[in-house]
């Protein structure tokens, strides 16, 4: 059942999904975007998410928008 | 278990608080002024006969058996039709009017010849017990009337009408028709779709559907109303027809759609005879659509699985098991799969079908026994987003108002939804407000019925682009600050003012004005600002919203934005006003409310919270995970990825309700033990190593939530022909686990609920049983529920402001996908058509068609009814086209109710930034003309054959 298919990969999608999530925190009061994202983050994605998230991360942030890159200190890093 | 017998009034019930006491009979009887004499008799216990009289009509006065003496006044005047009075005398048995009644009933039997053949009907109807009621034991006159008589004297009769049974679920016979009108006043008054009407006068004068034809050939809903109405057995129920009249009756929840409406079920021992709807059901007041009163044949269909079956691989035939070998497999592979892959590689999704009870019991198998809280229902692909967007504003997530908060709504903002279709039976209570002069704005692409219906027409239709909520609303909210029509009062005294000054600050921003708003939604500036404008000053103003508000990956956004303007214009917090998300399914609000998300507890708390958790802890003797789960896209991320590896799914078919098939199957086909639990082999099932047969509403005891949170008793009138309700089998799976469940009856579920939430701390079946429903939150602060929330203040303190940015969707259209695809229902049909695929509601929608306007058809060569392909980014499928103007130019619609579509091999991966909530309502597609299935289709079902096989069966049915 092979299709033409454009979909993202799973690490794609955590990037994307991220961006969106910053897209909309972007036009909250300055004060509380980057919090806003983190806690989103931390209380939405299950711990396999954010520790591919961080894994992706380490190897670049190419594409990855600047709110989320400013609310990355306080995501959570699940422990291995 | 006897016939539940309801009390005909006879005429509706007066809201007056001033009260007249009048003597009927000798007896003194106080009522409440504007009650019929009629009704004021009844409530005393004087039953006066009447053929054309029901309390869920008008009084209409016509047909002379319902007469009474008042002393003091001339005549004799119909009882229905004349109000109650202080101090009146009334008499209902007088020599002189009986000897009216008799003559009256002998000429109506004179004309209705079969009145006496008790062969033709039912020998039971209304009229049947009018005439013995009244006395009438002879008749003096012919009774050959001559519209009723196939022929006279060998003569072809040009007057008789056949009998019609075109109705796949009742008959009309005009030869039994005494032309009361009930039925054309229950169409009109109940319904509200018109479709019958009185041809001809005196004695020509007949009942008739749409412009004379077979009643499914005309306008006609099959609602059931005008069967119900019917005094004689003209209109009545083919099952009765066929088996005679029910001889016991329970009253029960229907599991449909989220309206939740009561019903009757009335059986002759343990089979169902007809479902008719129940006038004390505070959701539905007594009426219907035709799913809930007769799409139910679905629970006795020979494709239902009545055993459990297992297969190694998903290309195995099934093979029939024991009960206790398919449970102690699932056991075993859950344990094996936790043991090498880890804790969190397994996990469930619970059902919207099932009953609260049911559905708390999967996520308590989830966290307790499996110890993660992977788990999630299909919620997460409808209303997610509002469970976001109302608890972020008003700090819960649920519907405002109750449906009798309707009555009281002066503008109705409708807004992606609906209801004719989706939700009938509120559609009929909203339609009746509407035709009482109640305003109406629908924002939707297509001009749904809801638009322009009989007696009915919307001030304002914005047919905006899909995806272009967001703008919308926030340019309504634009034209609601800078023309001053906010509410200062109400956002002094319930919101924050700082917070008001900064979102009024960012929506007064010229980009957000309509004329801005118009370039990138299609909708003209001036229709946005008046529509902003009669919202804002309408008197009592409620918002309606379906899935087209919350199916975007702007889902929650568009939420917010509604909540907004609600706050803004302070309609919140009284009848009349208020927020309200039309729910799909008939338990989705339950489902949520029971901690189906991933992330919440039941109530709506968060499991990162150390209190609820401690809660459920110490009840529950385990440790239970803080980390929020999987929602149902990651687990098809994580199954694709390698970490997430068993799945229990009760009553969902994820298969075909979510989007990007192929990456759901391919999600599916990567686990290595997946159970569903259902009624059919259903599409998920092609996928699955262990099918558990379920069972339906009729054969388990338990509660619904429905759109307006309340809760519902659903009684179990049958034994479960597989055995087991579902409550009974995760029970059984939880003890294979190694978890000693006892639960005897969902009645100590329930106390569990009750016990560990506290927005349920009141809830109890006695309490049900008492008051026949309650809604949530239900606890020592409301002890009988509460129908509006949020009176003299929010949930969570403060109502919230937020801002709400507009940002287009990533789903484009472009040269090669120039077109948007929406989707949505239909009346007939429901969901994925599991059951009413397998009713006779197949007459009215045999197959998903695509909507196509006009000039795209021409541009591309497509006739009505040729089939087209359909191709998006993500896939391809075929399926006839249907050319109308109801879709834009540009845009094109379908419905997903049938397997062999497959609408969803075309939606795509986007979703909701807060929830995932998949953007159904928006793909990007190219239609073209085709010759046939494409391969994805052939492919597709090759597979699904295959996939049922059963060891020892011929050819397993879908």
């Amino acid at each position: 059942m092979s299709h033409e298919h454009t979909a993202m990969n799973t690490g794609e999608k955590l990037f994307y999904m991220a961006n969106q999530i910053a897209a909309f925190f972007q036009s909250q009061p300055k004060s509380e975007a980057a919090d806003g994202v983190a806690k989103h983050i931390n209380d939405f994605w299950e711990p396999r998410m954010r520790r591919e998230f961080f894994q992706l991360i380490d190897a670049g942030t190419k594409g990855l928008a600047p709110l989320v890159m400013e609310a990355l200190p306080k995501i959570r890093r699940p422990k291995d | 278990m006897s016939l539940v017998h309801e009390i005909d009034y006879g005429t509706p019930a007066s809201l007056s608080e001033k009260t007249v006491t009048l003597t009927v009979d000798g007896k003194q009887i106080t009522v409440p002024e504007g009650t019929s004499i009629m009704r004021a008799a009844m409530d005393g216990g004087v039953e006066i006969p009447k053929l054309c009289a029901t309390d869920m009509l008008d009084s209409y006065g016509s047909c002379r058996i319902c007469l009474v003496e008042i002393e003091g006044r001339g005549g004799t005047p119909a009882s229905c039709t004349t109000p109650a009075m202080e101090g009146m005398v009334v008499h209902t048995q007088t020599e002189r009017l009986q000897a009216i009644r008799k003559g009256v009933m002998e000429l109506y039997v004179s004309d209705h010849p079969i009145g006496h053949d008790i062969e033709a009907g039912t020998g039971a109807s209304e009229f049947d017990k009018t005439i013995k009621q009244v006395g009438l034991t002879e008749v003096r006159y012919d009774m050959h009337g001559r519209n009723h008589v196939i022929a006279q004297n060998g003569a072809i009769n040009p007057d008789f009408v056949e009998k019609d049974e075109s109705n796949p679920y009742f008959t009309f016979d005009s030869s039994q028709c005494i032309v009361c009108s009930r039925c054309v006043r229950a169409c009109e008054e109940v319904q509200g779709t018109f479709a019958l009407t009185i041809e001809g006068r005196g004695f020509e004068a007949r009942v008739r559907s749409g412009a004379a034809e077979p009643f499914l050939e005309s306008e006609c809903v099959s609602c059931g109303a005008c069967v119900q109405a019917c005094p004689t057995d003209a209109l009545r129920e083919k099952s009765v027809l066929e088996k005679g009249m029910p001889t016991s009756s329970e009253i029960t929840t229907c599991a449909y759609c989220g309206v939740g409406c009561s019903f009757k079920a009335e059986m002759q021992g343990e089979e169902v005879i007809r479902m008719v709807p129940y006038k004390d059901g505070k959701a539905n007041r007594g009426h219907s659509c035709v799913k809930g009163r007769f799409a139910w044949t679905y629970a006795t269909h020979r494709d239902r699985i009545l055993n459990p079956m297992v297969r190694e691989k998903i290309s195995d035939p099934w093979r029939e098991v024991s009960w206790d070998e398919a449970i102690s497999h699932i056991a075993n592979e859950f344990r094996r799969i936790q043991d090498k892959y880890g804790r969190s590689s397994i996990g469930g999704i619970t059902s919207s079908r099932c009953t609260n009870e049911e559905t708390f019991l999967v996520q308590k198998l989830v966290r307790q026994v499996m110890g993660n809280n992977n788990v999630d229902t299909c919620a997460r692909v409808c209303h997610s987003p509002t469970g976001y967007g109302l608890k972020s504003t008003f700090g819960t997530s649920a519907g405002t108002q109750d449906f009798d908060s309707v009555e009281h709504t002066d503008t109705v903002l409708i807004i992606g939804a609906n209801p004719t279709d989706g939700h009938p039976v509120f559609a009929s209570r909203l339609k009746k407000r509407l035709r009482q002069g109640a305003r109406l704005i629908v924002i939707d692409p297509r001009r749904t019925d809801i638009v322009r219906s009989p007696h009915i027409q919307a001030d304002y239709h914005l047919p905006l682009r899909p995806g272009t909520n967001v703008a919308v609303i926030t340019a309504m909210a634009h034209v609601i600050v800078t023309e001053g029509l906010f509410n200062e009062q109400f956002i002094r005294e319930r919101c924050d003012w700082s917070e008001f000054e900064d979102y009024a600050e960012f929506v007064s921003e010229k980009r957000h004005s309509p004329e801005e708003v118009e370039k990138l939604s299609g909708v003209p500036a001036d229709l946005i600002r008046n529509a902003a404008r009669l919202y804002a000053r309408g008197g009592n103003s409620a918002i309606y919203y379906g899935l087209g508000v919350t199916e975007h990956s702007q889902g929650s956004t568009t939420v917010i934005a509604i909540a907004n303007i609600a706050m803004l214009t302070g309609n919140i917090g009284r009848p009349g006003v208020g927020v309200n998300p039309l729910r799909g399914q008939n338990n989705v609000q339950g489902s949520c409310d029971m901690g189906s998300f991933p992330h919440e507890f039941p109530g709506y708390r968060h499991i990162s919270d150390d209190a609820t958790r401690s809660v459920y802890e110490s009840l529950w003797g385990v440790t239970l995970d803080e980390e929020p789960g999987l929602r149902i896209p990651n687990m098809l991320d994580a199954a694709v990825d390698g970490s997430f590896k068993g799945l229990y799914v009760q009553g969902e078919d994820i298969l075909q309700s979510d989007p990007n098939t192929q990456h759901v199957a391919a999600g599916l086909e990567a686990m290595e033990c997946v159970v569903v639990h259902d009624l059919f082999l259903n599409e998920t099932a092609n996928y699955a190593h262990v099918f558990l047969p379920g069972s339906t509403f009729l054969e388990k005891d338990g509660t619904f939530t429905n759109s307006e949170r309340r809760i519902n008793r659903v009684r179990k009138v049958m034994a479960p022909k597989n055995g087991y309700a579902d409550w009974e089998i995760t029970q059984l799976m939880a003890r294979a686990m190694g978890f000693d469940w006892n639960y005897t009856h969902p009645t100590e579920i329930m106390d569990e609920i009750a016990a560990t939430t506290p927005s349920f701390a009141g809830v109890n079946y006695d309490l049900l049983e008492r008051e026949g429903s309650v809604q949530w939150p239900c606890n020592e602060k409301a002890p009988l529920g509460t129908p509006v929330m949020h009176i003299g203040g929010f949930v969570r303190g403060k109502g919230k402001l937020i801002r709400t940015e507009y940002v287009a969707t990533d789903e484009k259209t472009g040269p090669r996908f120039p077109l948007l695809l929406t989707t949505g229902r239909i009346l007939s049909q429901y969901n994925v058509g599991a059951q009413t695929r397998r009713t006779e509601n197949v007459h009215w929608h045999e197959e998903d068609r695509l909507e196509i306007h006009p000039h795209d058809a021409e541009d591309r060569g497509i006739r009505d009814g040729d089939w087209v392909r359909i191709k998006s980014r993500a896939g391809e499928t075929t399926l006839r086209a249907l050319i109308t103007d109801r879709v834009a130019t540009g845009v094109v619609y379908t419905t997903f109710h049938h397997p062999d579509t497959q609408a969803n091999v075309v939606t795509t991966d986007y979703s909701d930034w807060a929830t995932n909530c998949p953007e159904y309502k928006v793909t990007a597609v190219q239609v073209g003309p085709s010759n046939g299935p494409s391969d994805w289709q052939e492919e597709y079902d090759a597979l699904a054959r295959r996939n049922r096989r059963i060891s020892g069966r011929l050819e397993a049915a879908e």
